[in-house]
């Protein structure tokens, strides 16, 4: 009997689903004509938690600070929380959730791309906006079959491979460097997009690869591998690997006395780094990050202050992100002068020179947004905020 | 000319510390199958196990290197009595293949207990003593490539002796050549295996303190890689003979470092395991194998 109620209940729901993909969606009436409702699809629990956690704290703060003057003239933002238990099947559950049952005119979240994907279907089929703050996965905006762009999704970090783009301009301008050896992890698509895009500008800028050499996850001896790269003689090595081998790799570079500067990605982003490679061997690296709380722009300041007040620690990259998905939706809707989800999205596409505290956002055809890295330096074990690089 | 030859004596360098920690859990293997007919497999767990034993010694109890290396060989001693006691002594008289397979059994017992109770997220080793390195010309050597190497050989030579020289080496050469006959001499055929295990396991967490010194790092599955590679400069050096191990530990670390160092680091796995296939292929009982071997 129970069974049959659910098998029921689940058709109910694709018929919701099918009614609203034919575009006869019903009657879209908001209860409370002065609310806006905004759906936060985030990982409140689960192996992710601390994702979802730092970025509706974020939200939070954006609307709270919208609601004193309010949007399109003195309506309320009011988010919606749905749980994605840090896995995908779930976020589809919320999505569906969010979207029939709340109502809500757009969503931000999840922070997954494995969980942006598999929502994305939804909200695309809904034409409602979905706007991620942390999903790189380049797939999560663009339908990998038809290399068309979702015209619902948009993300407000850049994708994976732009951070090889800007630390081959960072080392290529402003370090002068010339000579570079790169060192991936075979092992990882993440790590060959990046070291394939800081080749190709590295080349393009004029500079050359003097090797190229790769390991294996969970190796741990790469003292042949360097003195090799060591007899090349490179002025620089770019590792965009995972912290656990990169710690590896630089305490063993600086063994066999090769000492020039390293870099990598957002993988090194990690508090055991130091303990691995040492505190004095991880002098003289960098890493690209999305995020710095420690950016001197003055929105970002105001940002961390406020954050630090409303939560007694430092925002993460996740609430940073989550901060400017909310004020991009805000923006979004505000130049819409609709709630009507079609029209946000149109809207947000449009968006151009957008000021966040992640740093500056226009959205390409394919809904990524060109924006500033931050390149984050070590100094004695400790990050710091070294500067802000424009693509 | 100069570089080539510089860079050949480095990577000749780095394959030689590398070999001799291969070396040292490639004798427990060894010693193991030259006694009871088994290729241990739970014997890289063992060297995992050592490497934690010597990372609680040097975290919680404090110690130094020294006190550290033989507390996690008595710890290590100790857990290969109890696992040959309870997994291997039952199945002693049972087909080669189904111990075997109790074998692969008590080494996933070992990586996912770990796993249970100090969590997949690898740990840090605690910096025991500062890494000095030594510039010779051209080529790099740290103090901890040199602590490895050396304290290899003492274990090896300590070995050596014991096997040749004392009262239960000589059992235990005597249980390798036939165990029947040695029982019929009055010679308690368990405790010499007991021995062994004890002996074989302390080598290998002599090995994992090692290694969580020079590379710093320590996981529950670390063993798997090294426990294969071990196996194989057994194989090459002649399974069950004693010398054969540590020539085959060192041709091992050798090779992986020159192929690492002159062809790709991807193709060092595969150059590892042709060996053994060639080996089995061309030579089946190793460098030092001959007709009538001498094993422990």
């Amino acid at each position: 009997m129970k069974k049959s109620l659910k098998a029921l209940a689940l058709l109910a729901a694709g018929a919701c689903v099918m009614g609203a993909l034919s575009g006869c969606g019903g009657s879209k009436k908001s209860e409370n004509a002065d609310v806006i409702k905004v759906g936060g699809l985030l990982e409140m629990t689960g192996g992710s938690a601390s994702f979802g956690i730092s970025s509706k704290n974020a939200i939070d703060l954006v609307f709270k600070e919208i609601n004193t003057k309010g949007v399109l003239g003195g309506k309320k933002l009011e988010l919606v929380v749905a749980d994605t238990k840090s896995e995908a099947s779930e976020a589809t559950n919320g999505m569906q959730k969010l979207l029939s049952q709340d109502k809500v005119v757009a969503v931000i979240g999840p922070n997954q791309s494995s969980a942006v994907i598999a929502s994305g279907a939804i909200n695309n089929g809904m034409k409602v906006l979905d706007i991620t703050p942390m999903g790189t996965n380049p797939d999560v905006t663009v339908d990998p079959k038809t290399g068309k762009t979702r015209e619902h999704s948009f993300r407000a970090c850049f994708i994976d491979p732009f951070q090889g783009t800007v630390m081959a301009n960072y080392v290529y301008k402003d370090l002068g460097i010339r000579k570079a050896a790169i060192y991936i992890d075979n092992t990882s698509d993440y790590a060959k997009g990046l070291a394939a895009f800081f080749k190709e500008n590295f080349v393009k800028n004029g500079g050359s690869v003097v090797a190229e050499e790769a390991y294996l996850q969970k190796d741990t001896d790469f003292k042949s591998t360097l003195t090799k790269i060591k007899a090349a003689d490179p002025d620089f090595i770019y590792i965009p690997g995972y912290y656990q081998e990169v710690g590896l790799i630089v305490k063993q570079a600086r063994e066999i006395g090769l000492n020039v500067p390293m870099a990598g990605g957002d993988g090194w982003d990690s508090s055991k780094l130091p303990e691995i490679a040492g505190k004095a061997a991880l002098n003289n690296t960098f890493f690209t990050n999305l995020y710095s709380p420690d950016d001197t722009s003055e929105l970002n300041k105001k940002f961390v202050a406020e954050y630090q007040k409303a939560y007694n620690t430092k925002p993460d990259v996740f609430a940073a992100l989550a901060y400017d998905c909310a004020l991009l939706v805000a923006k979004a809707i505000e130049d819409a002068q609709s709630t009507e989800p079609a029209k946000i999205s149109a809207a947000m596409a449009k968006i151009k020179g957008f000021k966040g505290v992640s740093g500056e956002v226009t959205f390409n055809e394919q809904h990524n947004p060109i924006k500033s890295a931050v390149i984050i330096e070590h100094k004695d074990g400790v990050q710091t905020f070294k500067s802000k690089v424009n693509p | 000319m100069d570089t080539f030859f510089g860079q050949l004596c480095q990577q000749l360098i780095n394959g030689i510390s590398l070999g001799s920690i291969y070396a040292l859990i490639a004798l427990g293997y060894t010693m193991i199958y030259g006694i009871i007919k088994l290729i241990n497999f739970a014997h890289g767990d063992i060297y995992m196990l050592g490497a934690y034993l010597g990372f609680f010694a040097t975290t919680a109890l404090g110690l130094s290197f020294f006190p550290a290396i033989i507390f996690a060989m008595v710890g290590a001693a100790l857990a290969g009595i109890i696992i040959e006691r309870v997994a291997y002594r039952p199945m002693r008289n049972a087909p080669r293949i189904a111990i075997l397979i109790t074998a692969i059994g008590v080494s996933f017992f070992l990586e996912y207990t770990m796993i249970l109770f100090v969590s997949p997220q690898p740990r840090t080793f605690p910096s025991i003593f500062a890494a000095t390195v030594y510039n010779m010309g051209p080529l790099v050597m740290n103090s901890q490539q040199l602590v490895i190497l050396i304290s290899a050989i003492i274990l090896m030579t300590v070995l050596t002796y014991i096997v040749n020289k004392t009262k239960a080496g000589k059992a235990m050469r005597a249980v390798s050549f036939d165990a029947d006959a040695a029982r019929l001499m009055g010679i308690d055929i368990d405790r010499v295996i007991s021995t062994t295990f004890a002996l074989g396991s302390a080598l290998a967490a002599a090995g994992g303190v090692l290694v969580g010194v020079y590379y710093n790092s320590i996981d529950p599955l670390m063993g798997m890689m090294p426990g294969l590679k071990a196996f194989v400069a057994a194989v090459l050096g002649g399974i069950g003979i004693i010398p054969g191990a540590m020539i085959g530990g060192i041709i091992l670390g050798v090779v992986e470092a020159l192929v690492s160092g002159f062809i790709s680091s991807t193709f060092r796995d595969a150059a590892a395991f042709a060996i053994l296939i060639l080996i089995l292929l061309y030579k089946p009982t190793g460098l030092l194998g001959k007709n009538v071997r001498e094993k422990v």
